[in-house]
């Protein structure tokens, strides 16, 4: 029984997991082609889960919300590199974290506006419900799986895209030496749209299919940014494999952590306050690591051979 | 012999594959000038920054003014007596020239600590400072900020830094770089009155100010001390003419 | 002190400061003294980061973490004190201001010691992200922590008190805070033309050179992150008071966004650019407020457009570009 128990939080780690890699991935590939850092990231993955949440209610249809959520946050995201972000650039990092922060009060008041306060339900798609057996007699919902295949997918598909492509090696590229890759004719400009665009889209994947098991609301966003941003942290800025390892992680310590502490702090305390102080250390357990990595790796696990 | 101030015994440093450094062995004594000549990417950058502690060596030893210096940090190098310039200047840009100099004078002191007494208003500060800035001529600019100093004389705010660490020995990157031919003709007298001061570890590619100044060349090759001795010796020496000078006359 | 520019300014922000309470005391009308110390308090805090980021270069997102220990310092020492039941270790409670305020400044600056310690190992973004996590580590800590209201937040019933004072009556509460205010931007002031002050901002304009001079830059940096630390954990102190309420919100990332966006918008690194910054923050949102709903929004776009096209900020506006000595 606990056994199974344990399996569950475990594949629920590993779905938290492949979820912050999503986010994670795009940041880092943001800071690692264009030296930015994206606060207004998590406001990407609220409009993906917003644009999925408001198209499946209106067309019936998980799968076309799917479709709207990607297509709505690379929309935004590319809508927000041309106006604003190709501005930070050469700024410094203080600039890029105002005015990304100052553009996630404009996308949280704005979605307010859109949508109301009241928070959006998303139901899962037909196909996707019910559940399955798990060794051990305990089941375990479709869909979360299906979030970690399709997390694993999107992994493949990124390494696919940055080993195997044009667009790829332009991107090993702008990562390794920006002014290399002007000098061979790349439009740059074009790239960097591109690449925000894309990490953009990740994020509102992200957001549409978390928003099937969490509701969608305003503020959604930037709890799961701050996590990601302690996985980019670890992993090392710039590294997708490092967001890869990192993601996994901090989602399996997170939620492993909430499971196992409270019963653990029972050996040494009484019942009672077992669970208050378990749970209380649990919630800081990954920034806990992450202090810890740090204080023996500080560009953490995978840091970019240039920097 | 005198003891050395500088006492490099072979140094090793590894990128990868690649021996940058390669077991130098190089010291610098009282009163000279010892230039460090060599081909672009013959490893002089890698050999400063193991100097100054910017880099840690894989092996071998650094002494500095009696004692091990290998584990210490640039600060720590900096205090005991090691005062160096960069090649491209490395000032506090908002800072005026005078303020740079006050920095390294209250860091002599050791003082940095003191939260209350206004350091502008603290006139033996800056009259050491202003000494500093008299000796490399910069009394006129002490007001301006670093940043808009000419190329010229960021570099000789650099020396009254340096000047004003009492260094026990001074490590100049290429100090003429950039510097016209006046500027550089300038440069050269002060560089011969510094000495006296203290020896001054001297890396450069102007041959005119290296056979000017120098009392020992050293000629590194591909991370290797290919040849040390004096200007005349150098200058015969065949290895160095066929490896570096590439006069095949 | 030569009159300059930027010194009439100044001179007139505090003065006004002062100035509206006592009017709007005069007109009856006590709401303005609460914004005023409002503003007062939020400058305080600002000017706690101003020494971090201002001067120092160091742009900590996880400020609100020191702002929010300051609070639940007041919070819970208030609690114990009405319930008479010992802190930690048989340590009472106290409902005395000057003992909360030294107890909040010192566990915001342990605190700050240890997030510091870890986070100027690292520099640039990793220091940005890292405070940022840290201070949602400790967001996080509160709101799972039941026994002081977790989520809920915790009420402070009376105001505390400080001797001498009736600081349940505003205007007082408003000069108590106004004062600490002015002390604490004298003593930043202080600081940053000291002997470490120079060090702090030498740090900031050439990290390399102040190591090449003989200066630890991580001993000078952590030494600055910690009294920012401090005065902000003091200004926490005084805002939960002035609500006479505590919660998670105060450590919310969205509050350390805030105190960077008030030296923002006074202007980076100048004295009074928290106090400039937090009262036009405080106008904002009272007059945008009073209009829509959805004023962040707008908010949101001012401080956008002072990033991309009015980096001095207020003080910059009016006094011209910063000079340095």
């Amino acid at each position: 029984m606990t056994i199974a128990l344990a399996l569950e939080q475990l594949l629920n780690g590993i779905q938290l997991g492949v979820m912050l890699f999503l986010m994670a991935a795009g940041l880092t590939l943001i800071f690692g082609v264009m030296g930015l850092i994206n606060l207004a990231h998590g406001s990407l993955y609220m409009v993906g889960a917003f644009a999925c949440a408001a198209v499946a209610a209106w067309t019936g249809s998980f799968w076309i919300g799917l479709v709207a959520s990607l297509v709505a946050a690379a929309a935004a995201g590319a809508i927000v590199e041309l106006a604003v972000i190709r501005r930070l650039y050469d700024r410094d990092h203080l600039d890029q974290v105002l005015a990304t922060f100052a553009l996630i009060l404009m996308f949280s008041e704005g979605t307010r506006w859109l949508f109301g306060s009241f928070p959006l339900y998303l139901d899962i798609p037909p196909l996707l419900q019910g559940a399955v057996a798990l060794p051990g007699g305990t089941e375990y919902p479709v869909y979360r799986l299906a979030i970690i295949a399709a997390g694993a997918l999107v992994a493949f598909g990124l390494y696919m895209l940055i080993s195997r492509t044009r667009l790829g090696m332009r991107i090993r590229a702008g990562e390794s030496d920006r002014e290399m890759i002007g000098a061979l004719g790349v439009d740059i400009r074009t790239l960097y749209t591109v690449v925000f665009a894309l990490g953009a889209a990740l994020a509102g994947f992200a957001g549409a299919m978390v928003g099937a098991i969490q509701s969608v609301q305003v503020g959604m966003g930037e709890p799961v940014l701050i996590l990601a941003f302690v996985v980019i942290v670890i992993g090392g800025i710039g590294s997708i494999k490092g967001a890869l390892l990192g993601a996994l992680l901090v989602g399996v310590t997170d939620t492993m952590g909430r499971f196992l502490l409270p019963k653990l702090m029972v050996l040494f305390v009484p019942p009672a306050q077992a669970g208050a102080i378990g749970g209380a250390v649990a919630s800081m357990l990954i920034y806990i690591v992450m202090a810890i990595i740090l204080a023996v790796k500080p560009r953490g696990l995978f840091p970019p051979a240039h920097a | 012999m005198v003891e050395p101030i500088l006492q490099i015994s072979n140094l090793v440093k590894n990128f990868g594959a690649l021996r940058a450094t390669d077991g130098v062995t190089l010291d610098l004594r009282p009163g000279e000038i010892h230039a460090l000549i060599g081909p672009n990417g013959a490893g002089k950058s890698t050999l400063i920054h193991q100097i100054c502690g910017t880099l840690r060596q894989d092996s071998g030893s650094i002494r500095f003014a009696g004692q091990d210096v290998g584990g210490l940090s640039v600060a720590e190098r900096a205090r005991l007596g090691l005062g160096r310039t960069f090649q491209v200047s490395s000032i506090a840009p908002e800072f005026s020239a005078l303020r740079n100099v006050m920095l390294a004078a209250q860091a002599k002191e050791g003082s940095s600590f003191r939260f209350f007494n206004p350091v502008m208003r603290d006139q033996g500060l800056i009259d050491k400072a202003m000494a500093m800035l008299e000796r490399v001529g910069l009394t006129e600019r002490a007001r301006i900020p670093a940043a808009e100093l000419s190329h010229g004389e960021r570099r000789q705010l650099e020396i009254a830094m340096a000047l004003a660490l009492r260094s026990k020995a001074f490590l100049l990157d290429e100090p003429m770089a950039g510097m016209g031919p006046e500027g550089s003709k300038a440069l050269t007298r002060f560089l011969d009155t510094l000495r006296q001061e203290a020896p001054i570890l001297l890396v450069e590619h102007d041959m005119d100010a290296v056979f000017a100044l120098a009392d020992r060349i050293s000629v590194l090759v591909y991370g290797r001390v290919i040849a040390t001795g004096t200007v005349d010796e150098i200058r015969r020496d065949p290895t160095v003419r066929s490896a570096y000078l590439g006069d095949h006359d | 002190m030569i009159l300059t520019r930027e010194n009439l300014i100044n001179l007139i922000l505090a003065v006004a400061l002062l100035a509206i309470p006592l009017i709007a005391n005069a007109a009856g009308q006590p709401f303005y003294i609460t914004l005023a110390t409002r503003v007062a308090i939020l400058a305080l805090a600002a000017t706690g980061l101003n020494l971090a980021l201002g001067v120092g270069g160091l742009v900590s997102f996880g400020h609100a973490a020191f702002f929010g220990i300051g609070g639940y310092v007041a919070g819970i020492l208030a609690s114990h004190s009405f319930s008479g039941e010992p802190v930690l270790f048989g340590l009472s409670g106290t409902n005395q201001m000057w003992i909360i305020w030294l107890v909040a400044m010192a566990l915001a600056g342990f605190v700050g010691l240890a997030i510091g310690a870890i986070s100027l190992r690292t520099s640039g973004v990793y220091f940005i992200m890292i405070t940022l996590a840290f201070a949602q580590m400790v967001y996080y800590f509160a709101v799972s922590w039941p026994a002081y209201g977790g989520e809920d937040g915790l009420s402070i019933l009376v105001r505390n008190q400080f001797p001498g004072v009736m600081t349940m009556v505003p205007m007082n509460f408003f000069l108590i805070c106004y004062v600490i205010l002015l002390v604490g931007i004298a003593l930043f002031a202080v600081i940053r033309a000291s002997r470490f002050g120079a060090a702090l901002q030498a740090a900031r304009q050439n990290e390399v050179r102040v190591a090449t001079v003989g200066i630890q830059p991580y001993r000078i940096r952590l030494t600055g992150f910690v009294l920012s630390a401090m005065i902000t954990g003091l200004a926490g102190a005084l805002f939960a008071d002035l609500n006479r309420f505590v919660s998670p919100s105060m450590l919310s990332w969205h509050m350390s966004g805030e105190l960077i966006v008030l030296i923002i918008l006074g202007g980076t690194g100048r004295l009074f650019g928290p106090l400039a910054g937090a009262a036009l923050y405080v106008a904002f949102e009272y007059a945008l407020g009073g209009i829509t709903e959805r004023w962040q929004f707008f908010l949101g776009l001012i401080l956008l457009l002072v990033v991309l096209f009015a980096r001095g900020g207020l003080v910059g506006l009016l006094a011209g570009k910063a000079k340095h000595g």
